[in-house]
């Protein structure tokens, strides 16, 4: 078992994943963040790695990967900084990240450095399942990595089954037809359909609400339909305002639980 | 194709297969490029295209009312055309395919009838493009008016200076266009915030898209609706000089779409020479340029496995050219295989070369070319031909758009 599938089959409801761009606001950075936010009680983190062209975010998501870029961050950069960490930290740590720089840094390097810098999992939302199923999924296996996978509103009964069947980590469960950080008013009779829909089919593993969890009460009614919630744009925001780093953090996480 | 000796029309349905090594597969590759590689969030859509798009433009009805708007409102078949002088001064015999007499100005909208019939027939309400030059913009917004359809096009705030006229004419067409303001904000990031537009209006919205690049099936249906320009050489080959295909065809690259049609039906037979002429800008050994296969190497753009400029990280290199259609990192995945298979060949013209190809046809033939179809013009400088072979240019659009940049590079020389 990795941290992150000892951590789901520990706790089971109210699990708090936060999600920050790597290398945003500063290149170092990573590091305190993460300490920070597993000292503040954060159950999981999930690290996204910047890409020029970040098709699924919104816009401030799309302007910390910028500012990443800017600052120097990259795949061998991060895989460095974590496996400097890794011996001072439990919390498990996911990747997230769009395909062209890992195709570019090489798949099964990536997830051998990956599992030398403790990464627990990853989150690769443009491999399509299928050829998840052809190339990817042994290298996941062979290198102690869980696959977490992206449903929406719009994924059919069938398809979620079929991500439930591949997944070895949690179901990310997409709040709204949305980009990440869209302030969108949502129906929220056909949300809580969604979330039932979804309750209803007994998946094997457990499920987390992400997209548009920003505060406390958004966080608790996402754990009211599934194990958890993550937390993205609302927290590089608070990233973004003046003051010292982990005073950030810890308010912010304490705003949460 | 010698049937059609005599007659005016082509007798021919559209959308031939592609010739058999050449189509797509049932996992939507061509040879290692291609495929669908998307996010969940536009998987639904993408898989609803997937499951219908055969069956409605194999059908009956649809192939009426395509063959009907392509005549009729379009105004095809585009002429092909001999240009006498332009001949003269290359040592062979120059034909240019005119898709510039279009209605709208470009082959564009060969594309964009055949999808808002698509998009019609799946019952969506909203239609969404990105648009470089403003040409597929221009295309889109047209036929939106035509159809009664709510259109937003997304376009980089770069090309919107450069291409004033067409942001004005779809304006007036009724779209409402709306400036990508990341990375270079030119093709790349208006195609971008297409998808990001998509992803937050899965549920009434079509996207049309303007080139033979993004996520399976969308190559395969641009190509398949740009087709029918090869289609036409064959038969007014034919009845000009009784031969149904050239030695060479010649088209600008920009995602592809132009080439892939003047291409399409020309694929399974190796007598053809197939030249794809890409946006070289300042020049292949500078930073500022758009020339994918000279400058790219494999990778992931817009949803497609395909060759793309990046740097080392693998992080998309914003591209440079003075043609806004040109001016795109990436290459539709039929043309990364044709390319890796040797099937078509690839170079490039720079901005000076397509200007200076650009000004010789108006001179000579009284033709002003788009400052795309003039990087094709500029690959008659660099081919040797022999004095009988048959060379198609495919014009894949007018030069109204681009009259301030022709005006201001003149008066900049003198
Ligand atoms: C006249 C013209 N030709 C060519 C292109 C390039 O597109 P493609 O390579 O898809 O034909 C454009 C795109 O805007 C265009 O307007």
């Amino acid at each position: 078992m990795n941290r992150l599938q000892q951590k789901l089959n520990d706790k089971k409801e109210n699990l708090l994943t936060i999600y920050f761009t790597a290398g945003y606001p500063e290149l170092n950075d990573t590091g305190t963040i993460v300490k920070e936010l597993e000292a503040a009680g954060t159950d999981i983190i999930e690290i996204g790695m910047p890409f020029s062209d970040p098709v699924a975010d919104g816009p401030t998501i799309q302007a910390s990967s910028l500012k990443a870029l800017h600052n120097g961050m990259s795949i061998k950069v991060l895989l460095e900084q974590l496996k400097a960490i890794k011996s001072e930290v439990n919390i498990p740590i996911l990747l997230m990240g769009y395909i062209n720089p890992i195709w570019k840094y090489g798949v099964e390097k990536f997830m051998a450095d990956c599992e030398a810098a403790g990464v627990s999992g990853l989150i690769l939302p443009d491999i399509p399942l299928d050829e998840f199923k052809t190339d990817y999924e042994v290298l996941y296996k062979k290198h102690h990595l869980s696959s977490v996978f992206l449903v929406t509103p719009q994924t059919s009964d069938e398809r979620i089954c079929a991500y439930d069947e591949a997944c070895t980590g949690f179901i990310y469960m997409v709040s709204s037809a949305s980009t990440t950080g869209a302030n969108k008013t949502v129906d929220t009779e056909k949300q809580v359909a969604y979330y039932n829909r979804v309750k209803s089919l007994n998946l094997k593993n457990p499920t987390q609400i992400g997209f548009n969890i920003k505060d406390k009460a958004s966080f608790e009614r996402a754990c009211r339909y599934a194990n958890g919630g993550i937390i993205g744009s609302a927290f590089i925001k608070k990233l973004s305002e003046e003051g010292d780093l982990k005073v950030k953090v810890r308010e912010f996480v304490a705003g949460i639980q | 194709m010698n049937e059609n000796n005599n007659n005016a029309q082509p007798q021919h349905p559209p959308f031939r297969g592609m010739g058999g090594n050449w189509g797509v597969d049932s996992n939507g590759y061509y040879g290692e490029f291609g495929g669908a590689f998307i996010p969940e969030m536009l998987q639904p859509n993408v898989d609803a295209l997937k499951a219908c798009y055969k069956e409605i433009i194999n059908s009956y009805e649809f192939k009426q009312e395509f063959i009907d708007l392509l005549k009729n409102y379009v105004g095809r078949p585009s002429p092909l055309y001999f240009a006498k002088r332009l001949s003269e001064r290359y040592g062979a015999k120059i034909y240019l395919k005119r898709e510039d007499l279009n209605h709208t100005g470009s082959h564009k909208v060969n594309n964009t009838i055949g999808q808002i019939l698509l998009a019609k027939k799946m019952g969506k309400s909203r239609i969404i493009a990105e648009t470089g030059a403003g040409q597929h913009g221009v295309a889109t917004a047209t036929v939106c008016a035509l159809m009664n359809l709510e259109c937003v096009v997304y376009m980089g705030a770069t090309d919107i200076e450069r291409q004033m006229p067409n942001v004005k004419r779809m304006e007036m067409l009724g779209a409402k266009v709306v400036p990508a303001e990341s990375g270079n904000k030119t093709l790349k990031d208006a195609t971008n915030e297409a998808l990001r537009d998509w992803i937050n209006n899965p549920e009434d919205t079509y996207y049309l898209i303007g080139s033979v690049v993004g996520p399976h099936p969308y190559p395969e249906i641009v190509a398949k609706f740009q087709s029918v320009v090869s289609e036409e050489i064959g038969w007014q080959l034919d009845e000009q000089i009784g031969r149904t295909a050239p030695d060479y065809i010649i088209a600008c690259v920009g995602g592809g779409s132009n080439a892939a049609g003047v291409f399409y039906h020309y694929l399974d037979d190796t007598n053809v020479k197939l030249i794809g002429v890409e946006a070289s800008g300042m020049g292949i050994h500078t930073n500022e340029t758009a020339a994918s296969m000279a400058c790219g190497d494999v990778g992931f753009i817009h949803g497609s496995k395909t060759l793309l400029m990046q740097d080392d990280d693998g992080q998309i290199t914003e591209p440079y050219s003075i043609s806004a259609g040109l001016d795109y990192p990436g290459i539709g995945p039929l043309h990364s295989h044709l390319f890796k298979t040797g099937r078509a060949t690839y170079i490039d013209a720079t901005d000076r070369e397509a200007l200076d190809a650009a000004y010789l046809l108006t001179k000579i033939e009284g033709i002003i070319p788009a400052l795309e179809s003039a990087h094709a013009l500029a690959a008659l400088e660099k081919i040797q031909f022999k004095p009988n072979d048959v060379v198609v240019v495919n014009i894949s659009g007018r030069g109204d758009k681009d009259m301030d940049t022709y005006i201001n590079e003149l008066e900049k020389s003198q």
